[in-house]
């Protein structure tokens, strides 16, 4: 179970080596894995319709209940399904599609890496695991669209889709997080039985909130729907598998998986009913004004996921039945619409309606699947989409709101069905870009296979019925569901009145396409809408975090050195004082202060004198000597108080670097004052605020007891333990060995950078770069820049 | 007598902070060792100054004898002495190789990876 989920993984690393070895062939043997995948779920089937769910579990991250489990039930099992048998027809299409791009390689990885994290989805039995996989399909649904990456279109339509889905995911893990805290379990297979405690909880409606906000982001519902006609900018195969048939199905995938927990109250059924509803009117309406094949086919899918989500908000065992038959028939013949209108764009060259028309005698095959999908689409029986519309319409009977929204979509549907396929399809030959002319097997054969699979399923919809949509409306509803489904239920009571509602919408549907000429007077009358759309609000808020970003970033990040270490000492100032004064922490002074003797003021005054000479040198050799007399008056402090061998230390590396730093300095000019007198006095102040708060800090820290057991241990056993007598060495080099070891890696490390550096060679440097220009924004007071080497590596 | 050398770490910092916020590259890199200084101070007067003794076993004895120095600061400041080192002597390094590649001493000229 485990292999066939990750095994998508392992075929993505596989794919681009496939492409190169039989680049003719590759999508072929790609989609082996999906087939053997597919085949492997149908033998699951008659285990799973006996009413059994397959577990799987694997320890993940078990201290945080994070398990890598796996479950199959109907649900599962019809996505699963969907997931691997329309991927196995999409690989091969993708194999033809791009044929000729040398990039094919990466796009099966791509698909592939898709497929294992959507699969992941549908079986994840733990909710950490399902929102890992979920973005995963989120990111890779990202890389896809984006898939023609030299295109700014397709990238922004790729962020877009990414940021969109991607805030959704987050909400959604907040969901999950707080579910897991309710109920105590991140294991679905225990939190279904647990909706009783999710719906009475005072969180309830926000876990609602965050996970309807996920969901419908995914699932491209009114307002988030923008996305999903920006993602066309995929290629076909993408926009067939992830934005049709699968991907955006997650969100609805969701919606009913967690029916049994979060489903059932009043606030569910209104908020999706709601959206929903919306979602089908808004797609519907704006899919027969588009003139694009993929843009017309992507609205209408949005309607579609709208169309779900409705009913999986009423909930109702006939709505529930309704939502699975539908995904179903969904599946089959958008996939298929999508896939023919990649064969058309492909053999033709524009994919316009408006100048495309009597390609059935050109492109027959494609022409017969595409017929036999816009039936199912338009639901005609006897495809499985003619069953679907009628379930559907059965279980909103008792609404009239929602019979009245569900014809509309329908009728708009019919219209779209017929766009895509009489539009293109019949008619008079019209002139294309490219000379037409048939698809070849394998980008024929996806759809094909898709058409006949919509009738199949509409002829052997009592064996569907039993095996398929049975299970899955069992586990969305919780609980064991016997479901008839036929083609014909006769025309007697409610069947028959959803008999009569199906004409209505067919005849309709009919009179508004040869009607069609008002659809692009509506669309321009319906124009200015959109700029109050989600949308708009999508790009006015990614500007507006842009500007504040780079805003915030040029105050901040401005690139000037003393800003931020200003910004550093104003900060800890601020903080310091403000712990200091809440604490009310008194100064005391040192009892003994007045003790101090001659020598040691001595050292003290030179040390001050050195610092001050430091600070107003005007030549760097001054400096550096100045900065070696304030290292020296420390030695001697350290002398003074006990520590010959720091006192040793400190007057060796102070030689040692005085004589480095004149090396590199010495045929330097003279120190110029680079920064204006104003911000001299500034960092000034900062500094002596500084150096007092440092100086308050010792005197405090002089207040408070030191005994430490740790100095008088390591004195008393550092003779008898480590045979030494200098204490300090033996900490060194004995009790704190693993420290000084880490020092002499440091020392190493610095040793090996420094050698880089005087070693390194730029070849651009081989001639001096001349200055010509002192942009110092008008602070430099002239400062000669010397252009000569200064040593000789 | 700690009250003095209190007095000398806070200007030693004070000076330090004041060179790291220069714009020449070597005043900043004596900043940095001022800054150092005033560090290796700070721990060493904090922890029990004492005149004479250093921590040393004489012949013959177990122990040093009372009252001695805090020998695990000094272990401490001795290890910082010797990074301090090998931080400056690094920086110094690197600002010889950016004075070659962009002829100036001013940290300023180095605010864009442009050339």
């Amino acid at each position: 179970m485990l292999t066939a989920v990750l095994s998508g993984f392992g075929g993505a690393i596989a794919a681009p080596w496939l492409h190169r070895l039989a680049p003719r062939h590759a999508g072929w043997l790609a989609a082996l894995l999906p087939f053997v995948l597919m085949i492997y779920f149908i033998s699951l089937v008659p285990t799973v319709a006996g009413g059994e769910a397959l577990r799987f579990s694997y320890a993940w991250v078990p201290g945080l209940g994070v398990n890598l489990s796996f479950r199959i039930d109907g649900l599962s099992l019809l996505f699963a399904l969907l997931i691997t048998g329309i991927g196995t027809l999409v690989l091969i299409y993708a194999g033809g599609y791009l044929a000729n791009d040398p990039m094919l390689g990466r796009m099966l990885t791509l698909l592939l890496i898709f497929m294992a994290a959507m699969l992941g989805i549908v079986t994840s039995d733990n909710l950490i695991g399902l929102f890992v996989f979920w973005e995963l399909t989120t990111i890779s649904s990202y890389l896809l669209i984006g898939y023609k990456h030299e295109y700014e279109k397709a990238r922004k339509a790729a962020l877009q889709s990414l940021l969109v889905t991607g805030i959704g995911g987050l909400a959604l893990l907040a969901g999950i997080v707080l579910l897991g805290q309710i109920t105590g379990t991140l294991e679905l297979s225990e939190m279904l039985k647990r909706g009783d405690t999710v719906r009475a909880h005072p969180l309830y409606s926000s876990i609602l909130a965050l996970v309807l906000f996920g969901a419908f982001t995914k699932s491209a519902q009114f307002p988030f729907h923008f996305w999903l006609p920006g993602a066309m900018e995929a290629p076909t195969p993408v926009s067939s598998y992830l934005h049709s048939a699968t991907m955006v199905k997650a969100g609805v995938f969701l919606l009913a998986r967690l029916n049994p927990v979060l489903g059932g109250t009043e606030a569910w059924q209104l908020l999706l009913t709601f959206f929903g509803s919306a979602t089908m009117i808004v797609g519907s309406f704006l899919a027969v004004q588009q003139t694009d094949l993929k843009r017309i086919l992507a609205y209408t899918t949005v309607s579609a996921l709208g169309t779900l989500v409705m009913l999986i908000g009423v909930g109702t065992d006939d709505a529930i039945k309704a939502a699975m038959v539908f995904t179903l028939g969904h599946a089959l013949y958008k996939g298929a619409l999508f896939q023919v209108t990649g064969s058309v764009d492909h053999e033709t060259g524009t994919r316009d309606i408006s100048h495309l028309g009597g390609l059935r005698t050109a492109m027959p095959i494609t022409a017969a699947a595409a017929m036999l999908a816009a039936l199912s689409m338009a639901g005609l029986p006897p495809m499985l989409g003619f069953i679907a519309k009628e379930v559907q319409y059965k279980a909103n009977l008792s609404e009239p709101i929602l019979i009245g929204v569900a014809l509309l979509t329908n009728i708009l549907t019919v219209v779209a069905a017929s766009f895509v396929s009489l539009r293109v399809f019949t008619g008079q030959p019209v002139h294309t870009p490219k000379h037409a002319h048939e698809a070849p097997l394998s980008m024929w054969l996806g759809p094909v296979a898709l058409a006949l699979g919509g009738l199949g399923a509409g002829l052997f919809s009592t064996q569907i019925g039993n095996l398929l949509i049975g299970p899955a409306t069992g586990s969305v509803l919780g609980k064991v569901k016997a479901v008839e489904l036929v083609l014909w239920a006769g025309i007697e009571g409610a069947a028959g009145q959803a008999l009569a509602l199906s004409g209505v919408t067919l005849l309709a549907g009919i009179g508004l396409y040869y009607a069609r000429s008002i659809f692009p007077r509506i669309a321009a009358a319906t124009a200015p809408l959109a700029a109050l759309g989600a949308e708009s609000w999508y790009h006015r808020t990614v500007s507006g975090m842009l500007l504040l970003a780079e805003r915030q970033t040029r105050i901040l990040q401005n690139g000037y050195l003393r800003f931020y270490i200003a910004l550093i000492i104003i900060t800890t100032l601020i903080l310091t004082s403000l712990m200091l004064l809440v604490g009310q922490v008194t100064i005391t002074m040192p009892q003994n202060w007045t003790d101090v003797r001659v020598y040691e003021l001595a050292v003290a005054l030179i040390i001050l004198s050195a610092t001050a000479f430091v600070l107003r040198a005007t030549s760097r050799m001054a400096a550096v000597v100045g900065l070696g007399f304030v290292g020296y008056g420390t030695a001697l402090t350290f002398l003074l108080f006990g520590g010959p061998d720091l006192a040793i230390t400190q007057f060796a590396v102070e030689t040692l670097s005085a004589i480095l730093f004149v090396l590199v300095v010495y045929r330097l000019p003279r120190f110029g004052n680079l920064s204006s007198v104003s911000a001299r006095l500034r960092s000034a102040a900062l500094a002596i605020a500084g150096g007092a708060l440092m100086t308050i800090l010792t005197l405090i820290a002089l207040a408070e007891p030191t005994e430490s057991r740790l100095s008088s241990f390591m004195a008393e056993n550092s003779q008898s333990l480590a045979n030494g007598r200098n204490v300090v060495n033996v900490i060194l080099v004995d009790f704190r060995s693993f420290d000084t070891l880490g020092e002499i890696t440091v020392l190493g490390v610095a040793a090996i950078g420094i050698y880089a550096l005087l070693k390194l060679v730029v070849p651009s440097e081989q001639e001096p770069r001349v200055e010509t220009d002192g942009s110092l924004d008008g602070k430099t007071e002239g400062v000669p820049r010397e252009r000569t080497e200064v040593i000789d590596a | 007598m700690e009250f003095i050398w209190a007095i000398v770490i806070g200007a030693l910092y004070a000076a330090g902070l004041y060179m790291i916020m220069r714009r020449s590259i070597v005043k900043i890199i004596l900043g940095l060792a001022l800054l150092g200084y005033a560090a290796n101070l700070l721990i060493f007067i904090v922890s029990n100054l004492t005149r004479g003794n250093p921590p040393l076993v004489p012949p013959g004895a177990t122990a040093p004898i009372a009252p001695y120095a805090d020998p695990l600061p000094q272990a401490l400041i001795l290890t910082a002495i010797v990074i301090g080192f090998g931080v400056q002597a690094f920086t110094i390094v690197l600002f010889r190789r950016a004075y070659r590649s962009f002829g100036a001493d001013d940290i300023d000229e180095l605010r864009t990876t442009e050339r």
